[in-house]
């Protein structure tokens, strides 16, 4: 129980950093408030870094209290729970909390007014495999709560012989934010029930949580807490300076063991682990209580009446919240997310995400307009705030030029966002919009790449692979006539020879005679003629991989030597029908074009029909001879 | 006099080929190893293996344009950015995208109407990425993400079920916008 | 930017006190000729004016310029490198923020190639020369190139301590004698001490007001005086002494407003080091051996040459990227 080993309390500062007005008095005055659970609920269903989960639900099903809506999808992904009982009245792109103000799959959850929880069962963690206890959590739907909403399971486990440390990260460094600090006041204990079951997990040496020093209630709620606690390892709170971004995951790894996390390099390498504090709430409730993330704490401030901090719903629309709150005249816009790295929101009838820690009405007189950006004048006040110890001003130059490969050269992707740069900035540059366009135009351009990549092998394994049927072919048939050779002496061989090269040129006339024809009907099928059952069939005997007559194979079989001009040809002709099928569709005229619709469907029911009637003379022939 | 001349020219000589051999040896030692041109103009050319350049695909495009035998603004996939990067690396001018070609379209995707099928494999074989799958007879469909947009299965279809779909934004693909700068010339009151 | 403009203040009275209102006619003329400049040259590129007018960099630049020239310079001197300064150096580089060189030290630069005759007409200061002009007198000659009836410019002028250091080494007098002269002061000369003085005052307080960085004054300071040092201990008969160097000429007005200059400077920590360093360097070369008495404009303007290139190689290692044991000596 006293187990307890005094930890290290030395700070290692981080380069550069910035100390806005914090703003943070406003709403940590109150406890936190339950909200009443909303007539709706807009839940998304990409609530996670990776794949979006899969709906679960339709429209029309009822759902219960953490019902799992929709599933992971893939490892790199988290589930999706009802976040009340009610019914689905819609599944599909909607509005979501994303900058780019696309719509995105949710659910949409009337609820039924009961709050009715699915039965639960406590699951044994203590005697679970590692692996199960990640799925598990992954089921859970538990992501990290501190706005980049990565996996949790994919954090527990990995060190094989235990961490070194585990940091709680509590140290809530942008402005305005308060939910992480309220959570702690709150809910303390069963925060720190939450470490323990963590510290299990990872096998983690020490652990230390990370509070700014504003916060000192948390802070010493959460001492109290460990003290309280039987622990059995050693913990606890290291109260760091208030500057941000000391929140930063790395950031705050580098302040409690001075340990550098480079970008592209996972912190369970250098034997520390970082978790939000929420995040560790929310495995605590899901591991203990069997309790998905359906709720988090938010904390809605701003321009409103009674700025505070609020449990609310995953899903519950931002408008119920800041009716909650008093909404009050003149805000301009909401901003989702903390002022530093937080974006406005591009409607309030969207659903809250489990990212979502704050919501900022924001009006004239807390957020004055930014005033006209000058030109960079060099002055380095953006690389001494920089905790990632870049030079923004290259970056931003590199970014606005379009010059990425030049950024990438300058660590582009060690950049985290914080924004410090552009607060400090005296001429007024938003550096981070370059940082983001930059970042955002490089993964595409290496998506694209990959995509490039993936379809010139494929293409070029779709050559190799007719180059050796072709071949294939070429030596079944000459191993036929050696075969023939050898039963009927020489000189049939060169009869057989002859008459070989007499079928190819045979199969060669008549596949140049069929494309004749086929450039003929397709020629009569695109311009507006009654419908020619022969047009569509010609291709169809064309095709080879559907012999169904005995002729078909021997003339696949003579005729491929010719197959690559032929497929040039092929393409041609393609190309050639659809600008025939271009000009055709221009010169129409309404009528003719709802003719040649009408005409398109009865070629498609022709053709069904045939089908049909073919499959059952098949059958009919198959019958015989079973 | 003549001796200072010659002293003169001797040590130009001297230096001359001194750094003629020592430029030599940096050519031998420090050789990078090029990729054959025709590796790079495929390199830059966009895979949809569509052949509206007029050649059966992107390689053999490449390797005319190698051999000064096709022009570079054929290519409507690559679009203008491509017949940019083309000119870079050719040390060409720069062309607007030959119109007889074809124009430049949002990315897209086939998309095969499942109803409609009636499984005659004619699209399997236009296919140059064996994006489609199905068998004989079977209902077919296309793998989105090995389709490249190159319409070449929407003509032998004949049941016309194939569409080509635009590739609209999603919220994976977003992208962040050029800034806006505020800075941009202003017209002037006079 | 107007910060630095208030902490040219002192140096500007100073001056003003010691040489007369010909300086305060000097800055007048560079402000309104710079100004013009700018807000033309915006025009012609479809910029808005306002912020660009207001935000003091082009007053800068036309001061620094100003307190470089000889008071009694004429007026169509400072008024032309206002305009060049201003159109060629910023406009034409891509304006503020682009430009490679320092304006104000091109158009001085510019200036004393020209018309080196001209641009060493300094008054003597107060007190040592053996008439005086007024105020009236000043503003007929800087405008007119007259001077009142009875009076010969040579009467009134006097070359700067580092110039008669210059010339009289040349003629092989000994250092000492030369220090004798009534031009020089305790430490430098008459009246320029007290204006370096004054410079350095400002410069204090843009280092308090954290508007330029440190490391840049003290390495130039550092490595003038340092160069200064070390030829004067080895031999004091021909060379001056590092205070000498500090408070005479440009060196402190260099020091603290000129080689700080952020767009043309290096932007890394090490890279301004260099920068500074080497303009100290540079300055002391051409100062003691090269041609012209003062070696600060030139220096500036070729290692503003070079600031790309140092910043290239100085890139400060990034977050994560070092070796662990650098983070933990540097923390
Ligand atoms: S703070 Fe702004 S003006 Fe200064 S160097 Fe950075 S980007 Fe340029
Ligand atoms: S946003 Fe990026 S570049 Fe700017 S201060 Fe933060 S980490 Fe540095
Ligand atoms: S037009 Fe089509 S086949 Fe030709 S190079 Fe472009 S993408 Fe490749
Ligand atoms: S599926 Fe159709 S459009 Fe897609 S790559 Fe294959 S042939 Fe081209
Ligand atoms: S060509 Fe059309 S009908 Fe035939 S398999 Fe392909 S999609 Fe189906």
């Amino acid at each position: 129980m006293n187990a307890r080993a005094e930890v290290s309390k030395v700070i290692f500062p981080f380069h550069g950093g910035v100390h806005p007005p914090e703003h943070k008095d406003e709403s940590s005055q109150t406890p936190i408030a339950a909200m009443p659970v909303p007539r709706q609920l807009v839940v998304p269903l990409h609530q996670s870094i990776g794949n979006i989960a899969k709906a679960l639900v339709a429209v029309g099903d009822t759902v219960l209290k953490g019902q799992m809506i929709a599933e992971a999808d893939g490892t790199v992904s988290a589930a999706v729970h009802a976040p009340t009982s009610g019914r689905v009245v819609a599944v599909g792109p909607t509005l979501v909390p994303h900058p780019s103000g696309l719509p995105e799959h949710c659910v949409t959850i009337e609820s039924d007014g009961e709050d009715r929880w699915i039965e639960r069962n406590r699951f044994d963690w203590r005697n679970a495999e590692g692996r199960i206890i990640r799925d598990y959590l992954r089921d859970m739907g538990v992501v990290g709560l501190g706005g980049a909403v990565f996996p949790s399971h994919l954090k527990i486990g990995g060190a094989r012989d235990g961490l070194d440390t585990l940091v709680i990260n509590a140290a809530e460094c942008e402005p305005y934010i308060t939910c992480d600090d309220l959570l702690m006041r709150e809910r303390a204990a069963q925060v720190v029930e939450g470490i323990k079951i963590v510290q299990h997990l990872l096998q983690a040496r020490q652990v230390l949580v990370g509070i700014e020093d504003n916060k000192p209630q948390a802070a010493q709620a959460m001492r109290e807490a460990l003290k309280n606690a039987a622990i059995n390892f050693p913990a606890d709170v290291v109260v760091v300076p208030t500057l941000y971004p000391s929140g930063g995951a790395k950031q705050l790894i580098k302040l409690l063991t001075n340990i550098e996390v480079p970008s592209g390099v996972r912190s369970t390498d250098l034997g520390v682990q970082c978790f939000n504090v929420a995040t560790i709430y929310t495995i605590y409730r899901a591991l203990e209580h069997a309790e998905p993330v359906i709720s988090r704490v938010v904390t809605i401030t701003g321009n409103v009446q009674r700025p505070g901090n609020v449990d609310a719903l995953i899903g519950t629309p931002i408008a119920d919240l800041l009716a909650f709150a008093g909404d009050k005249p003149g805000s301009q816009a909401y901003i989702y997310g903390g002022p530093m790295m937080g974006f406005e929101l591009p409607g309030t009838s969207l659903g809250l995400s489990k990212a979502g820690n704050c919501i900022i009405a924001k009006n004239g007189a807390l957020f004055p307009e930014k005033p006209v950006e000058m030109p960079c004048i060099r002055c380095g006040k953006c690389a001494d705030a920089c905790p990632a110890e870049l030079q923004p001003m290259d970056l931003y130059w590199f970014g606005k030029s379009k010059n990425f490969g030049k950024a990438q050269e300058r660590n582009l992707f060690d950049c985290i966002e914080c924004g410090a740069c552009a607060y400090v900035c005296p001429s007024n540059i938003q550096l981070v919009d370059y940082f983001r366009f930059s970042k955002s135009e490089i993964w595409a351009a290496e998506k694209a790449k990959k995509a490039a990549d993936q379809a010139r092998e494929r293409h070029e394994f779709r050559q190799f692979r007719e180059e050796r049927e072709k071949r294939e072919k070429a030596e079944r048939a000459a191993a036929k006539a050696a075969a023939r050779t050898e039963a009927s002496g020489g000189n049939v061989a060169e009869a057989a020879d002859a008459e070989r090269a007499a079928k190819i040129k045979a199969a060669m006339e008549r596949a140049a005679a069929k494309k004749v024809e086929a450039a003929a009907a397709q020629t009569a099928s695109d311009s507006v003629t009654p419908i020619d059952p022969d047009a569509v069939s010609v291709p169809m005997g064309q095709a080879a991989i559907a012999p169904t007559s005995n002729e078909a194979p021997q003339a696949v079989e003579s005729a491929a030597p010719a197959l690559d001009p032929e497929k040039a040809e092929r393409i041609r002709a393609a190309m050639e029908k659809r600008a025939a099928e271009k000009a055709a569709a221009e010169a129409m005229s309404p009528e003719e074009k709802a003719a040649k619709e009408a005409e398109k469907k009865a070629k498609i029911a022709a053709a069904m029909e045939r089908a049909a009637a073919k499959k059952a003379g098949q059958a009919a022939q198959q019958q015989p001879g079973e | 006099m003549l001796l200072a001349f010659v002293l003169a020219l001797g040590i130009m000589a001297a230096l001359a080929l001194l750094l003629g051999a020592v430029l030599g040896w940096a050519a031998i030692r420090y050789k990078v190893d090029e990729d054959p041109l025709v590796d790079k103009i495929d390199a830059i050319l966009p895979q949809t293996q569509c052949g509206q350049c007029g050649f059966p695909g992107c390689k053999p495009y490449a390797t005319a344009i190698a051999g000064d035998e096709a022009d570079i603004n054929r290519c409507p996939p690559g679009g203008e950015d491509g017949i940019r990067k083309l000119a870079d690396l050719l040390g060409k001018e720069f062309k607007p995208l030959n119109a007889e070609n074809g124009e430049e379209k949002p990315k897209s995707l086939a998309v095969v109407d499942e109803a409609v099928c009636i499984g005659c494999t004619l699209c399997v074989q236009a296919c140059p990425v064996d994006a489609i799958v199905g068998a004989a007879k079977h209902v077919h469909t296309v793998v989105s993400s090995e389709c490249t947009g190159c319409e070449l299965c929407v003509a032998p279809c004949p049941v016309d079920c194939i569409d080509i779909v635009p590739v609209g934004e999603t919220v994976t693909s977003w992208k962040w916008r050029y800034p806006v700068i505020p800075l941009t010339p202003v017209k002037v009151a006079a | 930017m107007l910060k630095v403009a208030a902490a040219l203040i002192p140096g500007i009275a100073t001056y003003t006190y010691f040489f007369g209102v010909g300086v305060l006619v000097q800055i007048g003329l560079a402000t309104v000729a710079a100004l013009a400049t700018e807000a033309f040259c915006l025009r012609l590129r479809n910029y808005p004016i306002k912020p660009f007018v207001t935000d003091g960099s082009a007053i800068v630049t036309a001061w620094l310029m100003a307190l470089s020239f000889p008071p009694l310079a004429p007026w169509w001197m400072i008024t032309l490198a206002a305009i060049m300064s201003i159109a060629l150096a910023k406009h034409m580089y891509g304006g503020l923020g682009q430009n490679t060189f320092n304006p104000a030290m091109v158009g001085f630069a510019i200036m004393i190639v020209s018309f080196p005759a001209q641009m060493s007409h300094w008054a003597a200061p107060l007190g040592l020369a053996p008439q005086s002009l007024d105020a009236a007198a000043q503003l007929q000659w800087i405008f007119t190139g007259h001077l009142p009836a009875g009076l010969n410019f040579d009467a009134v002028a006097s070359a700067t301590p580092l110039d008669t250091v210059k010339t009289q080494l040349m003629q092989h007098t000994n250092m000492l004698t030369i220090l004798h002269e009534k031009l020089f002061g305790g430490i430098g000369g008459i009246g320029t001490e007290w204006i370096t003085a004054a410079y350095l005052l400002g410069g204090l307080y843009l280092l308090q007001q954290k508007l330029i960085p440190w490391i840049v004054p003290v390495t130039f300071l550092a490595v003038l005086g340092g160069m200064a040092g070390i030829f004067w201990l080895v031999d004091p008969q021909h060379y001056t002494s590092p205070l000498f160097h500090w408070f005479s000429g440009a060196a402190m007005l260099g020091a603290f407003f000129i080689v700080t200059d952020p767009v043309t400077s290096p932007t890394t920590p090490l890279g301004r080091m260099i920068f500074a360093g080497l303009i100290g360097l540079l300055t002391y070369l051409i100062r003691v051996f090269g041609g012209y008495p003062d070696g600060v404009a030139f220096a500036v303007l070729i290692l503003n040459l070079a600031a790309p290139f140092i910043d290239q190689y100085t890139q400060p290692s990034v977050f994560g990227h070092k070796n662990r044991k650098k983070a933990g000596a540097k923390a």
